[in-house]
């Protein structure tokens, strides 16, 4: 392999080193998250809470910054309080970023596990295998997103006092102490959809598989689906703006287009993208 | 003022009788420091079977700090852990005889302080009852460790480390157990005859030794370097600002070595005191390892310098960030001590005056020890509070449960030491007899004349060699 050939065929080759050879793949997951249209209300992260089984860890932890929230809207303020105490956050100058795992396909936390509990599926996926992991967190330490989060404390008895128990999504595990965890982009639901196209004798369409957050989030700003299919809604956002899979620096000339990863000049190569809000000048 | 190494006129049962009183029964300071250590480990492990049902919880350990004391300690014992390796194999290669009254307490140091670098690992786990599975075995279900990861090369690279330098311990003090078994009375002289493996001081013996401690002494520099590069491959190969830094492993290895010098340092101190070992670990003697301390001090202190000003004149927002973080922010002061410590403490070192001053020296070594324990603290934390994404930044302080834990590492190392000196010689006795052999004879023309080739070899028509056996 020539280096220019890896240079630039970065992200196959290293989903090829993965499966052991070059595959082509079945799905490649992906997201795009409009900002413009978010509005900062936490539906989005409550209902991964739901979906996911994540435990609420309680006012004192959450202080602590032992919070689990796979999914995390964090608010930045880039301009000054422009606005007054009547108007919305993004008007006082507040923007929300929802970030959630980018399932990078050059992760910097798949080599680093002692294990092997962190690895790349071939749907595009960076997996994370709860009752392989050990708790060495040094996939928490590599990811520069900061976006894996780790059980501090059995949380079981505490979260889900009886009857909440019942409420637990019964297709996810609920994880014990000492494992790490993170956004799978509802790998649970992706299976299931995959199981009733492969029972119908059919592909998966667009639209069969919404991730809890796009499912829930008032605005649509969240759009997921795969990115190999070229008429899937996500794929025609990526291409729209001029974003690849598989790049490190994209071609920004166009200043009219908003899309974005988040640190991809790490070569992380991630599976989510931005398009910023539309500012005015 | 004393100025050679060692009195060149010390009788051999002399030398015998000193280093086989260090082994009687012990007075009453001995068993309150047992104590003392036993009490420290108690502490830990009351901490560790909290930790173990509650989770890493208690230890304050969070998002982002997901590593914090116990990772930084544990690299701060394998440094320690490079003070035989420096003493015994390096200085014997270059065949600086000063180290021989000295070698035995820092290769067991060695040894010690990798069992006890070895704890953490474990310790630092989220699911400790599973750390088996970053060992190769053959499991059923076909699953190997990830070979890719640093961790795993950590494990490999320790336990090899280990069991050499226990190999080596052991191996070097074969003709001690001789002169133990051949002094000793009950379950003493069962353990020295076993443990001895029948040595009888003969020529073929003597040849054969050599030849293998020779060779052991080289197998283990180069371990010793790849072990302390490999642990400074956990940061060095993470992307992380702080982290990412190509001269870590260098690093790394002049600070353990630096680390494990000063703590050679205290012991001897502390040995030459409680057993009287004056004759032996003297003071000139000190005066070398004192210098070579500073030596490294200085080595340590322009790799120091020198990350710091490739950070500072280098393209990485980021990491530059992090350096003045350090400086600056909430860990400062634990910074600017560790430099302090590093830095500017060893200067000490460099005055004879100094040197000689005995309390002096043990409070510098300490100093020194402590510095370098920061400067494993200062790698992991401000890193992690402080990394490339600003939403993630946190201060963060470690909670009881982990000062509880590092602490009785300090008691579990002192206690597996104590044992040590009172059922193995801490000062090697036929070592010693062959730095005063050479020494005396140095200063005899004549019998320097009639020695061909190297002092100590027999020459042709002599008898067998009668060191060692029993008259």
């Amino acid at each position: 392999m020539s280096l220019k050939n890896i240079l630039e065929n970065w992200s196959h080759y290293r989903r090829g080193i993965e499966e052991g050879g070059h595959h082509d793949y079945e799905h490649m997951w992906g997201m795009a998250i409009d900002l413009n249209k978010c509005t900062g209300c936490n539906a989005c992260s409550v209902a991964c809470y739901a979906e996911n089984n994540l435990p609420t860890v309680g006012k004192e932890r959450l202080m602590k910054g032992q919070g689990l929230h796979w999914l995390r809207m964090e608010r930045y303020w880039d301009e000054p309080n422009v606005g007054g105490d009547d108007q919305e956050f993004q008007e006082r100058g507040g923007s929300f970023i929802p970030t959630m795992c980018q399932q990078c396909n050059a992760a910097p936390c798949e080599p680093v596990c002692p294990v092997a509990a962190t690895y790349h599926t071939p749907d595009g996926l960076n997996a994370q295998i709860y009752n392989r992991c050990i708790g060495s967190r040094y996939c928490a330490n590599n990811c520069p997103y900061r976006l894996r989060y780790f059980n501090f404390y059995s949380y079981y008895e505490e979260s889900w006092p009886e009857p909440l128990n019942l409420q637990l999504n019964p297709d996810i595990s609920v994880r014990d102490m000492g494992v790490m965890e993170k956004c799978t982009f509802c790998v649970q639901r992706v299976r299931s959809a995959k199981d009733t196209a492969a029972r119908e004798g059919r592909k998966v369409m667009d639209g069969d598989v919404q991730t809890a957050c796009a499912q829930t989030c008032p605005t649509q700003a969240i759009v997921f689906g795969d990115m190999l299919d070229k008429e899937s809604k996500v794929s025609k956002i990526w291409a729209a703006h001029e974003v690849e899979l598989g790049k490190a620096k994209q071609n920004k000339s166009n200043k009219e287009l908003r899309g974005y990863r988040v640190l991809e000049g790490l070569n992380t190569d991630p599976s989510v993208l931005y398009l910023d809000r539309v500012r005015e000048v | 003022m004393q100025t050679k190494d060692i009195n060149e006129n010390i009788a051999w049962a002399k030398i015998n009788k000193d280093v086989l009183r260090s082994m009687e029964n012990p007075r009453m300071g001995y068993w309150v420091a047992l104590a003392a250590c036993v009490a420290m480990i108690a502490c830990a492990v009351v901490a560790e079977i909290y930790q173990y049902q509650v989770g890493m919880g208690p230890a304050n350990l969070n998002w982002p700090h997901m590593w914090d004391l116990y990772i930084a300690t544990f690299v701060f014992w394998i440094g320690m852990s490079h003070s035989g390796t420096l003493l015994s194999a390096i200085l014997h290669i270059i065949q600086a005889d000063w180290r021989k009254p000295i070698y035995r307490f820092a290769e067991a140091m060695t040894l010690f302080s990798l069992m006890t670098a070895g704890l953490f690992p474990i310790i630092h786990l989220g699911r400790v009852w599973n750390m088996y599975w970053v060992l190769p075995y053959v499991s059923d279900r076909g699953i190997w460790p990830n070979f890719r990861s640093p961790l795993v090369w950590d494990a490999f690279a320790i336990t090899t480390y280990m069991t050499s330098s226990a190999l080596f311990l052991f191996i070097g003090m074969i003709p001690d157990l001789a002169i133990c078994r051949d002094n000793a009375r009950g379950w003493r002289q069962k353990l020295y005859t076993v443990l001895s493996l029948g040595w009888q001081g003969d020529d073929r013996q003597w040849r054969n030794f050599r030849r293998i401690y020779l060779m052991m002494a080289c197998f283990l520099i180069p371990l010793a370097v790849s072990v302390h590069s490999i642990v400074s491959a956990d940061f060095a190969m993470s992307i992380m600002p702080g982290w990412h830094i190509t001269s870590f492993p260098p690093y790394f290895v002049a600070g353990a070595l630096y680390s494990g010098c000063a703590a050679i340092i205290t012991l001897f101190i502390i040995l030459r005191y409680f057993f009287r070992f004056d004759e032996y670990m003297t003071i000139p003697i000190l005066e070398k390892t004192c210098k070579l301390t500073f030596a490294i001090a200085m080595v340590w202190s322009y790799l120091t310098l020198i990350e710091f000003a490739s950070v500072w004149y280098g393209h990485d927002a980021v990491a530059k960030e992090a350096l003045v973080e350090r400086f600056v922010g909430p860990y400062s002061p634990f910074f600017w001590l560790m430099l302090f410590c590093g830095i500017i403490v060893p200067f000490a070192l460099a005055f004879e005056k100094l040197r000689r001053h005995l309390p002096t020296m043990f409070v510098v070594s300490l100093l020194l020890n402590l510095g370098m324990w920061l400067e494993r603290w200062m790698i992991v934390t401000p890193t992690l509070a402080m990394s490339y994404y600003p939403f993630a930044w946190d201060i963060m302080w470690p909670s009881m449960v982990q000062w509880a834990i590092v602490f009785g590492s300090f008691g579990w190392f002192g206690l597996l030491f104590l044992i040590f000196v009172k059922v193995f010689p801490s000062v090697s006795m036929y070592e010693v007899k062959e730095m005063v052999f050479h020494r005396r004879h140095y200063h005899s023309e004549e019998i320097a004349t009639k020695l061909h080739r190297r002092e100590g070899d027999p020459q042709p028509g002599d008898g067998p060699s009668t060191e060692g056996v029993r008259s």
